[in-house]
């Protein structure tokens, strides 16, 4: 036997413990059906995510890179970045959504589960060093969030947002396949650095459109215009646990995917997925602006804001510097804290009849329940950019990175929808704190919720400028290691 | 420790944060809580007020350099925590903390709701306008200007008239879209001079081209702050809407980020520019003066009426600036200065008979002379120092932007000089209206004469007025190197700039 075919399992132990936990407690919910499995379950799986939070952290070896499984999975400070962020990600989303999930007879033990095995997928596309561990992590990813959307299977609307979901994404798998295929077939390999080197030079017309193809499969994960049309359904649709999960993880574990794929197999097409970036940036950030000004719906209007968020880290992309992936991490960290504080705000809003996601029934939120309106308003001055709230330092990140690679025109078009998005987001402000109220809303339980809420309202509020310079040394870093 | 040395301008920024943390600590509501909310503002705000006194005090006047300066790095090597004044922004930061205490005096039982969050707001909006003041690194400056929207939103949003919601956001979306032009800009200079730090920035030559699209970034936001024709169309609506202490606030201080903001950023910076677009300066800065004193005259309501005259007079303000001499930007800061209080006090005067009668419209009063004949003193020396009348704060800015701008151009001094008497033909046309006549209205009669709170709130204004209008030196001695270093250092550039021209062709 040769020692040398056991691989290195160091670098993939936050993927093992996710994975074996999320196999126990889903053992664990099937031979204990009682009613308060869910419970223990749900409480076991944040602390699984906590220990995986730990293993990242605690093989994250300095600036070192590691490759592993026959060259399949890498371990560098961009991963160890992005896998923090989703983990955090995933351990608040369990935490906010026990209350809701309660009340609304939600409480199955599936869900913690699945919510553990989309997150493995997610850590797993972070780590991918080649489009076949990217698929497999994908997949995983996917097929859990399809099954997140209509976990409320007795609605209509839920049952139909996963079903849309499901549909679209399949049709995205399937773009995706095609581009990697076009890419093995031109390439004869699937592993990033060595179609890297392929694309040096005149790169061959097949790999090209193996890229697009690629990066048409990746947007979908993204919801960059014009691959965004499931969002606002899905959001709305799904249990808004699940829409704040969406917004949160999966978003960046994408991102930082595409990021990925970008920068370390395509670095030398630079010039042609560019353009395409661009593109989507611009359309994603005019449609996520001006869409979003016509929504009623809370999660809708989130579902819009995101895309809008979207476009706006993409700006840093496109700049296809290690800057501007700096900005991009920094932009993810703040959006991951101000879509999930935002959909905890959501989550609370219960009155004496039941939950409400309307933007009216918000009217007065500044006198029923002063202390949410305030974390809301928080929320959303830091969505819309104003500073001193943290939000403005994503938006200032990513603007300085696009000024700095010469696309002012870019960034004169991303400030001023950034001014139209404004106009929502003060909506919202203005319906809480000047409307008279409208509905009674309760107090709710939940201590971990509440938790929930008040460090990311603190993360948001200026309090953020005294940590924004270790984190943003810390995005510094690890973008280093992406973009050398 | 000598003055020079404490960190008197964070001290500026942190008092009043100490404050506002304190108020909202207070019970909810209830009597003792507004209570204490509104003696804690008042305390802070005077308490600030001594502090910048004591700045002032240690203000060397013999120099142009920047001082009280505080340098810590602040975020990566981009944004560092860099605070400094010097003989132009030092006036301003003094006045802001003069003006605090009037606005929470006047609010004292004009606002009855949500106290505590009030003088929060206030008090938060204090430490934002000083930033906006003493910041000596970009990024700094930006988000203190910007940020100053979120109070300012929000004082008129709740506590404003009728219409307050869509003055807010007009308010709030106006300004934003002119600084998120300014932001661009500012990346862009960032780029390029690869430093963020204000001072270095003035001494950094921008390329000529490049210089004229900075400007115009800039441009766009200080042109909607100040406010300047054709984008001043916020300002009534805001001062209509706003309570009384958000006018005098706005008045007082926020109109003058976008002068300083020109005085700080475009002449300095982009002096070729500045050289170069003086004429759209002055273009717009005339009709300004006439149009909107036109507008003034035709006014039915009183806040509306002072709003139009201080588009007219930050006309003033402008044309002193792009007169590019000392005695046109001593003059244009000066006016700055008067304008903040006697439109500031004018908002008060309006403010006292609001309190009485709940109208603002100008023909539900008149007669006033004979039951308010304290109330009519005032509002008529405050009146007449915004008319400018010699003896008054007001004649001395207006009198030293006309000298400057004569040297300028005199089509444009006297065409800018007919606004001056539109303005005072508006301003005595409001008082008669208001003041005299007959007193022939049963409710307006029935009116008290101003009450000790009032008048001790009056008194120093007008101390000022006149203080202001009879011995100037006391604040354009602290402004003078300043300035003069300013125009010599801009002269030379533009210079500079024109002989290698020449040389080129």
């Amino acid at each position: 036997m040769n020692m040398t075919s056991v691989p290195n399992l160091i670098p993939v132990l936050p993927e093992i413990i996710l994975a074996l936990g999320a196999m126990a407690w889903l053992m664990l919910g099937v031979i204990k059906r009682d009613s308060d499995t869910t419970g223990v379950v749900s409480t076991l799986s944040i602390a699984t995510l906590l220990g995986a939070l730990v293993a990242v952290v605690m093989v994250t070896d300095g600036d070192q890179t590691v490759v592993t499984m026959n060259g399949m999975f890498i371990m560098d400070p961009f991963a160890s970045f992005i896998k923090v962020l989703i983990l955090v990600g995933a351990a608040a989303t369990l935490m906010v959504a026990r209350p809701f999930m309660t009340m609304h007879h939600l409480n199955r033990f599936e869900f913690p589960a699945m919510v553990l095995l989309a997150t493995l997928g997610m850590l797993m596309m972070v780590s991918s060093n080649d489009f076949l561990s990217l698929y497999m992590g994908l997949e995983l990813q996917s097929l859990s969030l399809y099954v997140l959307a209509a976990f409320s299977r007795d609605r209509a609307r839920s049952t139909e947002a996963g079903l849309k979901y499901f549909v679209l994404g399949a049709l995205s798998s399937g773009t995706l396949l095609y581009g990697i295929s076009l890419i093995y077939g031109f390439s004869g390999n699937i592993e990033y650095s060595v179609v890297a080197t392929l694309g040096e030079g005149d790169a061959p017309i097949g790999l090209v459109i193996g890229l697009v193809f690629v990066l048409a499969g990746l947007s979908f994960k993204i919801s960059a215009v014009p691959f965004h049309m499931w969002t606002p359904d899905v959001y709305e649709g799904a249990p808004t646990p699940v829409s704040a999960f969406f917004a949160a993880a999966p978003k960046v574990a994408a991102f930082a995917l595409l990021m990925r794929v970008l920068f370390d197999s395509f670095p030398s097409l630079g010039d042609e997925w560019r353009q395409i970036v661009i593109l989507m940036s611009v359309l994603s950030m005019f449609i996520g602006a001006f869409v979003a000004l016509m929504q009623t719906n809370l999660k809708r209007l989130m579902a819009y804001s995101s895309i809008g968020h979207v476009g706006y880290a993409l700006l840093g992309v496109a700049a296809g510097t290690s800057e501007g992936v700096q900005g991009v991490l920094v932009y993810l960290a703040i959006y991951l804290t101000m879509s999930l504080g935002a959909f905890a705000v959501i989550l609370n809003l219960r009155h004496k009849d039941g939950i409400t996601e309307e933007i009216a029934d918000l009217a007065g939120l500044m006198k029923t329940r002063p202390g949410l309106a305030i974390c809301m308003g928080i929320f959303m001055f830091s969505l819309a950019g104003i500073p001193p709230m943290a939000g403005f330092m994503g938006k200032l990140y990513v603007f300085m990175a696009a000024v700095d690679a010469g696309l002012i025109t870019l960034a004169v078009i991303g400030v001023v929808t950034s001014v139209v998005g404004a106009v929502y987001y003060l909506r919202i402000v203005k319906v809480m704190f000047m409307d008279d109220p409208k509905l009674d809303f309760v107090e709710t339980d939940g201590r971990a919720a509440s938790m929930v809420l008040t460090v990311s309202a603190v993360f948001n509020s200026p309090v953020f400028w005294i940590v924004a310079s270790p984190i943003l040394a810390w995005a510094g870093w690890a973008a280093a290691s992406l973009v050398g | 420790m000598a003055m020079s040395e404490m960190p008197l301008l964070s001290w500026l920024l942190i008092i009043p944060l100490i404050g506002a943390l304190f108020i909202l600590f207070q019970p909810n509501d209830s009597e003792i809580g507004k209570r204490n909310a509104r003696l804690v503002a008042f305390f802070v705000t005077i308490v600030n007020f001594v502090v910048s006194l004591a700045l002032w005090a240690g203000f060397d006047e013999t120099t142009a350099d920047f001082q009280f300066v505080e340098h810590m790095p602040w975020i990566g090597n981009n944004i560092a925590y860099h605070l400094g004044v010097d003989g132009i922004s030092v006036l301003f930061v003094i006045l802001t903390t003069f003006i605090m205490p009037f606005c929470i005096v006047a609010s004292w039982n004009s606002v009855e709701k949500r106290v505590k969050e009030y003088m929060v707001a206030f008090l938060v909006l204090e430490t934002l306008m000083i930033g906006v003041f003493v910041s000596l690194d970009i990024f700094l400056f930006y988000i203190f200007f910007e940020a100053v929207l979120i109070p300012m939103f929000l004082i008129i949003g709740i506590w404003g008239g009728p219409r307050r919601i869509y003055a807010s956001y007009k308010l709030f979306l106006y300004t934003l879209l002119g600084s998120v032009l300014m932001l661009v800009a500012v990346l862009y200079m960032y780029n390029v001079a690869d430093t963020s730090s204000i001072p270095e920035l003035m001494t950094y030559y921008f390329n000529a081209d490049v210089q004229t699209w900075l400007w115009l970034a800039f441009f766009a936001s200080f042109a909607v702050k100040m406010p300047m024709w054709p984008v001043h169309t916020w300002l009534p609506d805001a001062h209509v809407e706003a309570p009384t202490a958000g006018s005098v606030i706005l008045a007082g201080v926020l109109l003058k980020m976008g002068g300083y903001g020109f005085l700080r950023f475009s002449l300095p910076m982009f002096p070729i520019a500045s050289h170069e677009l003086a004429w759209l300066i002055f273009a717009l800065s005339l009709i300004a003066v006439v149009y909107t004193s036109l507008i003034a005259l035709a006014q039915e309501d009183m806040k509306k009426l002072i709003a139009y005259s201080s588009v007219a007079h930050m006309g003033f303000v402008t044309i002193g600036i792009f007169a590019f001499n000392v005695q046109g930007i001593e003059g244009a800061i000066y006016q700055m200065l008067s304008h903040g209080i006697v439109s500031g006090a004018l908002f008060l005067c309006v403010g006292v008979v609001y309190d009485r009668l709940h109208t603002r419209e100008i023909s539900r009063y008149g007669g006033l002379v004979n039951n308010m004949p304290l109330y009519a003193r005032v509002f008529m020396i405050m009146m007449l120092a915004s008319v400018g009348l010699p003896g008054t704060s007001g004649f001395v800015g207006e009198f030293l932007v006309f000298v400057g701008v004569y040297e300028a151009s005199s089509t444009v001094a006297f065409i800018a000089l007919s606004g001056v008497i539109l303005g005072a033909a508006y301003m005595l046309y409001l008082y008669r209206r208001i003041v005299f006549g007959e007193l022939d209205k049963d409710d307006t009669a029935k009116m008290k004469d101003m009450d000790p709170r009032e008048r001790l709130m009056f008194a120093p204004l007008v101390v000022m007025v006149f203080w202001m209008g009879v011995y100037p030196p006391t604040f354009l001695n602290s402004m003078e190197v300043s300035v003069e270093n300013l125009i010599e250092r801009f002269n030379s550039r533009v210079e500079q700039h024109a002989q290698s021209v020449g040389a080129g062709e």
